[in-house]
């Protein structure tokens, strides 16, 4: 008996095994609970401190309505690193997953493949369900923003290949506070809350080589209907950063599974 | 109950670097950011002041939460399963309430520095009149803390697994940390909600921070929120002893 | 004409583990090492913890590159045509590694599919593979609800879901109880009537005198002899031991007093911390020799030789060291 080896290394086979897991879960609940903290920061900060920010330089818009497009960004974000962080981490240096998949036909660039592509479908998800939450809160400005959708993908794949080459990296979990210390200051930095134009240009410079910069320009751009040559800038630079990375992981996970 | 606060200290050496980006870093973050930042937006004053000043020491109460919540929430859960530090500690001389009491003590203790620091910054913005102002504050905000981490413990020891308090979290005290009148005025709130912030301790605490740091306090309402919050703790000691033996001496 | 069917063939294998640390030395675990194995048979690496057992699994299983030396297996070399390997082999690893977010069945079921197997075809061989198993009553059962034996059980039909030619098993049975033990070691049976080839590590000596066709002694990296156990235990010792024990500190002592140097070949006395082992054709004849000398031992048993006593006289080393 010959069987045929499955294709690309088995990459979407362990995206078959992810939802095999979840399958008890609806799509829904698994957006509910990602959407929720980003809800929260609409309503608190959106909301609460926006009756209180008068007109913001270069925001032609209702407060709530600019950092929404950045919540979905970042909600998107979150759910990449959550599958391919501390979810990975666990699967590789306690339930010993990966090495059961590694002694298969599957490879390691399957593997890594698989998990970025599961992590960039986490998002889509969380994506999907906060543009509901916008659009229930009023805050939709263009039709554009159905596009960003799929520009989650992109942000999946960016951050979701980043955290899991970092991952290879985590000596315990102690080490992913580490990730917070970078993810934080991202967060609260990269425009989430008001424009690069605040910033002295030094600053701005710095903010602008972030890549959850460009994800929130992205997303803003099309959620705003501002459709700007720049937008295609901000996706490609998210596709090269998620490659390079993916490169990485690749190496680092090849290293880390051999040994 | 010092040869349990021992324990932590000593394990403390080794970690403080980790810890410490959680509950000074993480607060520091957001008071430039949001703070600083995104209050340079705000026109006019809140509450008669500028919004730095009003944020900052609402946020100080806010992190003495959270670093509450991670200590004696995540922490005390994992000392009781997955490190097994409280059931090894159970089969010395120890008994469950030093157990129960060194860890409050230690907890206690990083409230306190972690306050410290921020009031430190908050007095270079500053934020802070005087010596006696800061003490106050760093106080207040370390009983805010234990308000929360003496009951949270006593239910924490009683859990199974780490996910359970994640969603309490997620779900119970994001909330508390984005409306109990930190970034914005309760008085914004629609009176039914604010009704049910008001219940809640986070909000005396930061009542308690910002009127003391603002020197607005008045003693009616400060006493109020002592009471309220002290009595939390008491019950969560009182709570803590019992299921520290339930759960340790079964 | 007996056709002989290598399915493995090393030689001069070799690992050499990089440095952890800048400035740390390298670790060979594996220090050349040459070995052939025919279809249908079962072989068994024994050895210490630490011999570099598990190592060499790791490179037969296709998933851990040689730092040197030549490795065919199935007549593939693993380094050129690794996914074409595993396809071919079963891999029980030490720690099970089971999808423990899984069912029983489930798990069977995605694994079979990582090897490119159709849906259909794994469903098929999952029934037959949990009825092998007898778990076919705990098929719905999520994973963590096992017992360990179960678990292990689980694992080696996962490993036989894609019809291996080759079952490699990493310490089969270490961490079960004896019932446990002797349920897996009948199922392991069955597979090789069945012709599978069985290649296993382990550090019992009863797991190898009953499972192994042929085995190697591993220590410190290299191979110390081979043979099946029988022969090993001919080559290297006698038929029988007598063990005896003494007050703590005096078996050197008494060792001298029974003429340690002055004994007639092949007998042999081996002094242990604990115990004095005295090697010969016959243990009570021994015994009453000791006796007849004066020596007045706490307790006397006579057993027969092991591969435990061959590995001390190879190595000089006990195996649980």
């Amino acid at each position: 008996m010959t069987p045929t080896l499955p294709r690309a290394g088995g990459a979407h086979l362990l995206v078959v095994r992810n939802l095999w897991v979840h399958k008890g879960g609806s799509p829904w609940t698994m957006a509910l609970f990602s959407v929720f903290e980003p809800v929260l920061y609409l309503l608190a900060i959106g909301v609460g401190i926006g009756g209180l920010v008068g007109q913001v330089p270069g925001v032609e818009v209702p407060y709530a309505a600019y950092i929404a497009p950045a919540l979905l960004a970042t909600a998107v974000m979150n759910s990449a690193l959550e599958e391919t962080g501390q979810s990975a981490y666990a699967k590789l240096a306690f339930d010993r997953f990966y090495h059961s998949l590694i002694v298969t036909p599957m490879t390691v660039g399957g593997v890594v493949a698989g998990e970025v592509l599961w992590g960039m479908l986490r998002g889509l998800i969380t994506g999907a369900g906060f543009l509901v939450v916008i659009a229930a809160f009023g805050l939709v400005q263009s039709p554009w923003i159905l596009l960003a959708v799929p520009a989650g993908l992109l942000i999946g794949f960016a951050f979701g290949a980043a955290s899991l080459a970092a991952t290879g990296y985590m000596r315990g979990w102690h080490d992913f506070q580490y990730v917070q210390l970078v993810m934080l200051p991202m967060f609260l930095f990269a425009t989430t809350f008001y424009p690069v134009t605040v910033y002295p240009p030094v600053i701005r410079v710095l903010v602008e080589t972030l890549p959850l910069y460009h994800a929130i320009e992205l997303v803003r751009g099309l959620a705003l209907g501002r459709l700007a040559p720049g937008l295609l800038l901000n996706a490609a630079y998210l596709i090269v950063f998620g490659a390079l990375f993916l490169v990485w992981a690749r190496r680092r996970w090849a290293w880390l599974l051999a040994s | 109950m010092f040869r349990a606060l021992h324990y932590w200290l000593y394990r403390y050496r080794r970690t403080w670097r980790g810890t410490i980006v959680i509950s000074v870093a993480n607060p520091l973050l957001f008071l430039l950011a949001i703070g600083a930042g995104l209050g340079a937006l705000v026109r006019g004053s809140v509450d008669g002041v500028s919004y730095l000043e009003f944020f900052a020491p609402g946020l100080l109460a806010a992190a003495a939460f959270q670093n509450a919540f991670v200590d004696g929430g995540f922490a005390v859960t994992s000392a009781s399963r997955r490190e097994r530090i409280y059931p090894t500690a159970a089969a010395t001389p120890l008994e469950p309430g030093e157990i129960f009491g060194g860890h409050l003590l230690f907890i206690t203790l990083r409230l306190a520095l972690s306050a410290a620091a921020f009031v430190l910054v908050m007095a270079l913005f500053g934020l802070v009149s005087g010596p006696g102002v800061a003490v106050a504050v760093v106080g207040a905000a370390t009983l805010t803390g234990l308000a929360l981490a003496a009951p949270l413990a006593a239910w924490a020891v009683t859990v199974r697994d780490i996910p359970q308090l994640n969603t309490v979290f997620r779900f119970g005290m994001m909330p508390l940390y984005l409306f109990s009148g930190t970034f914005f005025s309760v008085a914004q709130l629609p009176g039914p909600i604010r009704a049910v912030v008001q219940v809640m301790p986070l909000w005396h605490g930061v009542d308690l921070c910002r009127t003391l740091a603002l020197g607005t306090a008045a003693l009616g309402p400060s006493l109020l929120h002592l009471g309220y919050l002290a009595g939390l703790v008491v019950a969560g000691v009182l709570a803590g002893r019992v299921t520290f033996r339930r759960c340790l001496h079964t | 004409m007996v056709v002989l069917n290598a399915v493995i063939e090393a030689a001069g294998l070799e690992k050499t583990y990089p440095a952890r640390d800048r400035g740390g030395t390298p670790f060979r675990a594996v220090a050349g090492i040459g070995l052939r194995v025919e279809r249908g048979e079962a072989f068994g690496f024994l050895g210490p913890n630490g011999a570099g057992k598990s190592s060499t699994m790791r490179m037969l299983g296709g998933v851990s590159a040689p730092t040197a030396g030549t490795l065919r297996i199935l007549g593939l070399d693993p380094a050129a045509h690794g996914r074409r390997v595993r396809a071919r082999l079963g891999v029980v690893p030490q720690d099970d590694s089971l999808d423990v977010h899984l069912t029983v069945r489930e798990n069977l079921l995605v694994y079979g599919r990582y090897f490119g197997l159709s849906r259909k075809a794994v469903r098929e061989r999952a029934g037959e593979l949990l009825e092998f198993a007898r778990l076919t009553e705990k098929a719905d059962e999520r994973v963590e609800h096992l017992s360990g034996g179960m678990r292990r059980r689980l694992t080696i039909a996962r490993a036989l879901i894609n019809d291996p030619e080759i079952l490699l098993l990493d310490e089969p049975t270490t961490g079960l109880d004896p019932q446990a033990r002797h349920v897996l070691w009948d199922r392991l049976f069955r597979l090789k009537q069945d012709g599978v080839t069985l290649i296993l590590t382990t550090h019992y000596m009863d797991e190898a005198e009953q499972l192994c066709d042929r085995l190697v002694i591993m220590d410190k990296g290299l191979i110390a002899d081979e043979g099946s156990p029988r022969e090993l235990i001919e080559r290297h010792i006698t038929r029988e031991v007598l063990e005896l024990r003494f007050p703590p500190g005096e078996h050197e002592q008494v060792a001298v007093k029974l003429g340690r140097d002055g004994l007639p070949e092949p007998e042999r006395l081996e002094v242990l911390p604990d115990r004095l082992l005295w090697y010969a054709e016959d243990g009570e004849t021994a015994l009453a020799r000791a006796t007849a000398a004066g020596v007045q031992p706490i307790t006397a048993l006579v057993r027969r030789a092991t591969l435990e006593d061959v590995f001390l006289r190879l190595t000089g080393r006990s195996l649980t060291d």
